[in-house]
């Protein structure tokens, strides 16, 4: 069972070949016995889980289930759950048992989903490889000896490991599509507004958007069918339609106009990875789509803008954990000061003090101009490079990263870190949405080919994802790791 | 621009973060290299663009004014760390 698709499963709960008591059951014991060697998951709801499972198959008995009633899924550590546990990754809510279900949490059991559990991730989503999570690194299942990517790490190394068919991640830089693509899964980051943001803890709001991660397209298209859409409690939700994302998978991609990049292809690309890319785009080429070369000129402003203005909003963000009104408070304070410093500094990790310090220094009086608003300028640049580049072409394509999954400890120093988003934190600070799908391996590790569409393009990434999986097999391999631990 | 120790005890002091003597050498040397990163943004020419803040230039939906929202104290008070009468605890703050 581990190895089929979320649209698989469906089909097998609806024919009655299978119940979600069975399949929840499954994935439960995959993880008692494979998560161990991985740390994917923070906390594991088995009981919860048992009984939505059984509330899945009494409402399929009596005719009410939908399409994905009685699927299991995993949530990203940052998504409010009523009663669990809700960490972020944080030393810092360790202690926390949120009071209330983000948007896309009810979303997803109203749609009749069980939630096994909340995975691993970077402290407050601030990484690239989840090895800045308090609960410990999670490995990757293709090797153990990699970073799974980050931020929502756990979330892919769960999903590629066949612990739970699909999870939800989220994405301020790349947190969905990196990890994927180092794990050799489906990862869509939906356009800004797409998804509610209501219960999903805030990093730097106007970039952090929730999305699926899954083996399919296909899985991603049914996911955002559930979570995408309007929310009152999220001031930025967008109030436009939703489309189904599944009735246009099928279409056909002949005269689909493929750009890629130039500075998608420049120096500090693994040679292999972009040989990859380029087999890839010759598969949409079989499948009657024209390429042509196109250029985002302000790219390599990109991580510098984002380095400005993430933090900035981080440290406005992150200043609402006080040691007050809810997470970890230090031991006998002496005055109010005192709470707040050392509460502060005993709950957040090394990273995540970094950023609060550059968001706090840059927005400070005398720099503000000279970094914020200057980021905000380049911001626009950016944006524009995209909406240019959409005028000649229908969608994007590249690599998701310069590299497939580095070692675990490989990468110390922050700015090297940082770096690695050079391809996916640009779509951030556009707002366009952009999906990574597996397309095929370097040094036996997962490739990932990133697609980005424009403002609100997300069924036409999915159908263009989907058609490439129908032609190619990457989305189906499995880490040896998946079935040695069956 | 060059990040002096001063530049982090003050983002500390106004970030409410504790840090030693050790963690600020530390914090200067990376925050050096990540700002030294960040200050290729000034040598692009930004004349006459304005700023954007928001990727979709949306502005903020209004509602009507009438109160949505139940009270629910009792529940959001249960994660904090010390309360009393409904109230949260602080250490003392006017003596």
């Amino acid at each position: 069972m581990h190895d089929k698709t979320v649209t698989q499963l469906a089909a097998a709960l609806a024919s009655g070949e299978l119940s979600s008591r069975e399949l929840t059951s499954h994935f439960l014991q995959r993880i008692e016995k494979a998560d161990g060697q991985l740390n994917s998951f923070i906390t594991v709801t088995a009981e919860q889980a048992l009984s939505q499972a059984e509330a899945a198959d009494k409402a399929r008995a009596d005719g009410k289930a939908g399409k994905l009633t009685g699927i299991p899924l995993a949530l990203k550590d940052i998504f409010c759950t009523q009663g669990v546990k809700t960490s972020c990754g944080s030393k810092m809510l360790d202690n926390f048992l949120a009071p209330y279900d983000a948007t896309v949490v009810e979303k997803l059991s109203a749609a009749g989903t069980i939630s096994l559990g909340k995975t691993n991730m970077d402290e407050f989503a601030m990484g690239s490889s989840n090895e800045n999570s308090h609960y410990g690194a999670v490995k990757n299942p293709w090797d153990l000896a990699a970073v799974p990517g980050g931020s929502s790490g756990g979330s892919a190394a769960a999903v590629a490991a066949g612990l739970v068919p699909a999870a939800m991640g989220t994405d301020t830089g790349g947190s969905i599509r990196q990890p994927a693509a180092f794990c050799g899964i489906t990862g869509l980051k939906p356009t800004y507004g797409r998804v509610s943001r209501y219960g999903m803890i805030a990093y730097a709001s106007s970039l952090d958007q929730a999305g699926p991660m899954a083996r399919t397209a296909e899985d991603c298209a049914h996911l955002m069918n559930v979570i995408a859409g309007h929310d009152v409690r999220d001031s930025t939700s967008v109030a436009r339609g939703v489309p189904d994302y599944t009735e246009t998978l099928n279409a056909p991609l002949s005269g689909l106009k493929i750009g890629l990049p130039k500075e998608y292809f420049g120096d500090g690309l693994d040679p292999e990875v972009e040989k990859a890319v380029r087999e890839a785009v010759k598969v949409y080429e079989s499948l009657g789509a024209t390429v042509r070369e196109v250029s985002l000129p302000h790219t390599h402003y990109a991580i510098p803008a984002y380095y400005v203005i993430a933090p900035a909003e981080a440290s406005s963000n992150l200043s609402r954990y006080d040691g007050v009104r809810f997470g970890h408070r230090c031991d006998a304070p002496t005055d109010l000061i005192d709470l707040y410093t050392r509460s502060r500094a005993e709950g957040f990790g090394e990273e995540v003090k970094r950023r609060i310090l550059i968001g706090t220094h840059t927005l400070s009086e005398g720099f503000f101009d000279a970094y914020y608003t200057k980021a905000q300028k380049v911001r626009r640049l950016i944006r524009q490079d995209f909406l240019d580049a959409f005028e000649d072409v229908d969608v994007l394509m590249g690599p998701a990263s310069p590299t497939p999954a580095f070692d675990l400890g490989a990468k110390k120093d922050p700015v090297s870190m940082y770096l690695q988003d050079i391809y996916t934190i640009a779509v951030n600070l556009a707002g366009i949405p952009g999906i990574s799908v597996p397309a095929g391996f370097a040094g036996g590790r997962p490739v990932g080919l990133q697609i980005l569409g424009t403002h609100f393009a997300e069924a036409q990434l999915l159908n263009v994802a989907h058609q490439f999986q129908q032609a190619t097999d990457w989305h189906l391999q499995l880490p040896a790791f998946a079935e040695e631990n069956a | 621009m060059a990040l002096e120790e001063s530049h982090v005890r003050r983002a500390a002091h106004l970030a409410r973060l504790a840090v030693s003597d050790d963690q600020a050498s530390g914090f200067v040397d990376d925050l050096s290299r990540i700002l030294d990163m960040v200050d290729q943004l000034q040598s692009l020419d930004t004349e006459g663009v304005a700023p954007l803040a928001h990727p979709l230039d949306a502005t903020q939906r209004l509602r009507a004014d009438e109160v949505t929202e139940t009270n629910q104290r009792d529940t959001f008070q249960r994660c904090a760390p010390a309360v009393e009468n409904g109230l949260y605890l602080v250490p003392r703050v006017v003596e």
